[in-house]
């Protein structure tokens, strides 16, 4: 830090300023500010431990302990103990191990449903934006009607029509990639299809909005090509907030599976989601209260630090709508 | 503004028929028919059970007669045995998920707007820092995070209000009878309190905006009352963003209803559409997702219109 009398001493130089910001490009200011907000930073540091700790839980016995779906009839309802960390649930299986397993699967939803969303969002928002009136207005007709469609209804009805499918590649079991189960890819889908609609309505707000800017032009009349244009100048400049909408959307999605987990469209027994361990946790409130503390603070932690990371963000990419 | 509204009012048509039509589609490709259950019918009894619901016409025959019967309003019957009016159904469930909707919609409003007025007014002081962590702690809140909670505090613990349930009878207050305001009261906050925080959060970014205007200076500057100048002058036009979020938030929670239904037994639409999606009841299903389709068809419209009511300048 320099003192206020120093900075009106030396000149300021203007040359070494424009090579400084050019050094520290877009992604690294912004990553710089985000290192900034303290509360980005530990929502980011706590959300890593979370997932870290899932996804080892997943491989590596000695951090899952117990199996989550051993039922260990000895040890019913129990609270917390060194043997079970957070306690046993009425059919006696460790709530650590099923807390691990339920917070991964509700992660690789919210990640899973967020690309699905990306793929799809980016396509129509830049179809509408790019491809002609006709297009645009049949695009947008079908945004607005998918935001028509109560949310939480076509979700349900979507998850009831792409269960016990037989696909053309996949088939009707698991699909072949680690990790990803059939109701996994069932769920994702049926949240994606139905939560598309911000992400590409805000890709064709950016792109018709940068579509007119000199600097498009200008490359335009440099001879570069329309692909050219699109996938360096474009995309990228669309970028920034395409991600913060990402961001966003995670903690929406698993606020989604959790939500039909919760009324018991879940994934089945004797598998578990946050939001089904919660939905069981419920009945019995009366006799063994901790059961449903843990998936209820673990949905309210994954919640809250997406948000505060997405807040990060959005400042850290648009100073201009810092509070 | 009359020319708007007749052609926003008619725009709703082919969204509904849309809805109508994916609806359609997305009900019939479910695995498995109606008929199919644990136990398995026979031959005849399956033909003549298709027939009596007109399952056995081709899916195009099917889909024209439906459209036909939704012109009148008829929703046909439920296919799951009971033999029962879809319509009357309806009709009879929608007070208890309206009762619920409407209690956390003026719950989240009333809350809300209060809360966001007072920590604008006093930025970055004691007032303001609670508005501000409720509202932050709220968005990680959803119904079925803090309907829990809830329920150990207050019903199970301190035994303040009853642990949800139907036994004595939900939305009687369409008749006036309010005698179950405790079974009312842990819903309600359950499912308002997101909304709550969302709407405060809004309306105290939408105050701070206004308060720094010239003109809420030259009030202040002219010695009028510090009450007017929050009241008549802020916050009437601090409300006008509030207002947009409002009409999505109020469909959100008559349908969000749902989720709160389905687990504490609340005998509502929610209830009644998650079941009849288990056992595919197509009819209930159509007609339960029409319901709600053109609820919030309406609100958006109605918001959309009452926007321009508050906002002069606006002109369509």
């Amino acid at each position: 830090m320099s003192s206020p009398s120093q900075a009106a001493v030396q000149p300021f130089d203007f040359a070494q300023e424009v090579m400084h910001t050019k050094q520290r490009g877009l992604w690294n200011q912004a990553w710089h500010r985000l290192l900034h907000n303290k509360l980005a930073v530990i929502s980011g540091f706590l959300l890593l431990v979370i997932i870290t700790v899932c996804v080892l839980g997943e491989y590596v016995p000695a951090i899952q302990r117990h199996d989550p779906s051993i039922q260990d009839y000895g040890h019913i309802e129990e609270g917390p103990s060194a043997q079970f960390w957070l306690g046993t649930d009425s059919l006696g299986r460790d709530l650590w191990a099923r807390m691990l397993q339920a917070t991964l699967f509700s992660l690789k939803i919210g990640i899973g449903t967020q690309l699905v969303i990306l793929l799809i969002g980016v396509t129509v928002g830049m179809g509408a934006a790019l491809a002609g009136r006709l297009s645009d207005t049949v695009l947008m007709w079908f945004t607005d009607l998918a935001f028509a469609f109560p949310d939480l209804l076509a979700i349900i009805l979507l998850r009831q029509v792409l269960l016990n499918r037989d696909w053309p590649i996949i088939g009707s079991g698991d699909p072949q990639i680690p990790g990803m189960s059939n109701i996994l890819l069932v769920t994702i889908l049926a949240i994606a299809f139905v939560g598309w609609t911000t992400i590409a309505r805000l890709v064709r707000g950016q792109m018709l909005s940068i579509k007119e800017l000199d600097y498009i032009t200008a490359a335009r009349s440099m001879g570069a090509s329309p692909g050219r244009v699109v996938r360096s100048h474009m995309l990228p400049n669309t970028l920034s907030s395409v991600i913060v909408a990402i961001t966003f959307g995670i903690p929406l999605a698993i606020f989604a599976e959790a939500t039909l987990g919760f009324i018991g469209l879940g994934v089945p027994p004797p598998d578990a989601s946050l939001g089904s361990l919660i939905g069981q946790g419920l009945d019995t409130i009366q006799t063994h209260r901790i059961e449903i503390i843990w998936p209820t603070l673990m949905v309210a932690s994954l919640m809250l630090c997406f948000t505060f990371l997405g807040d990060g963000m959005r400042d850290a990419i648009d100073p201009r709508t810092r509070r | 503004m009359l020319q708007y509204a007749i052609r926003r009012t008619l725009g709703i048509i082919p969204l509904l028929w849309a809805i109508a039509t994916i609806t359609f589609v997305l009900m019939h490709s479910i695995q498995g028919g109606p008929f199919d259950s644990d136990r398995p019918l026979s031959e005849t009894q399956r033909t003549n059970l298709e027939r009596k619901y007109g399952l056995d016409d081709s899916l195009p025959v099917q889909y024209v007669t439906y459209l036909k019967n939704l012109l009148t309003l008829d929703v046909g019957i439920t296919t799951s045995g009971s033999d029962r009016l879809v319509k009357d159904i309806i009709k009879e469930r929608m007070g208890v998920s309206f009762q619920l909707g409407i209690a956390s919609f003026l719950f989240a409003s009333v809350f809300g707007l209060t809360l966001g007025v007072v920590s604008s007014l006093n930025q970055n002081g004691i007032g303001d820092y609670v508005g501000v962590f409720i509202a932050t702690i709220g968005a990680a809140m959803p119904s079925i995070v803090l309907a829990p909670m809830l329920t150990i505090w207050f019903a199970v613990e301190l035994g303040w209000f009853n642990v949800l349930s139907s036994e004595y009878g939900f939305g009687g207050w369409l008749h006036g009878d309010f005698s179950n305001w405790r079974q009312v009261v842990l819903p309600t906050i359950a499912l308002g309190f997101l909304p709550m925080a969302f709407i405060a959060r809004i309306t105290r970014a939408s105050m701070l905006e206004v308060l720094r205007q010239d003109y809420i200076r030259t009030a202040r500057a002219k010695g009028l009352r510090e009450f007017s100048v929050v009241l008549r002058h802020s916050a009437k036009n601090a409300l006008i963003p509030v207002l947009t979020v409002l009409g999505p938030i109020f469909a959100g929670l008559i349908v969000g209803s749902l989720v709160i239904e389905t687990k504490f037994a609340i005998p509502g639409l929610g209830n009644e559409f998650v079941r009849s999606v288990l056992i595919r009841d197509y009819n209930l299903i159509m007609g339960v997702t029409l319901f709600f389709a053109v609820i919030i068809a309406f609100m958006n419209l109605f918001v959309d219109l009452l926007y321009g009511f508050a906002d002069p300048r606006i002109r369509y």
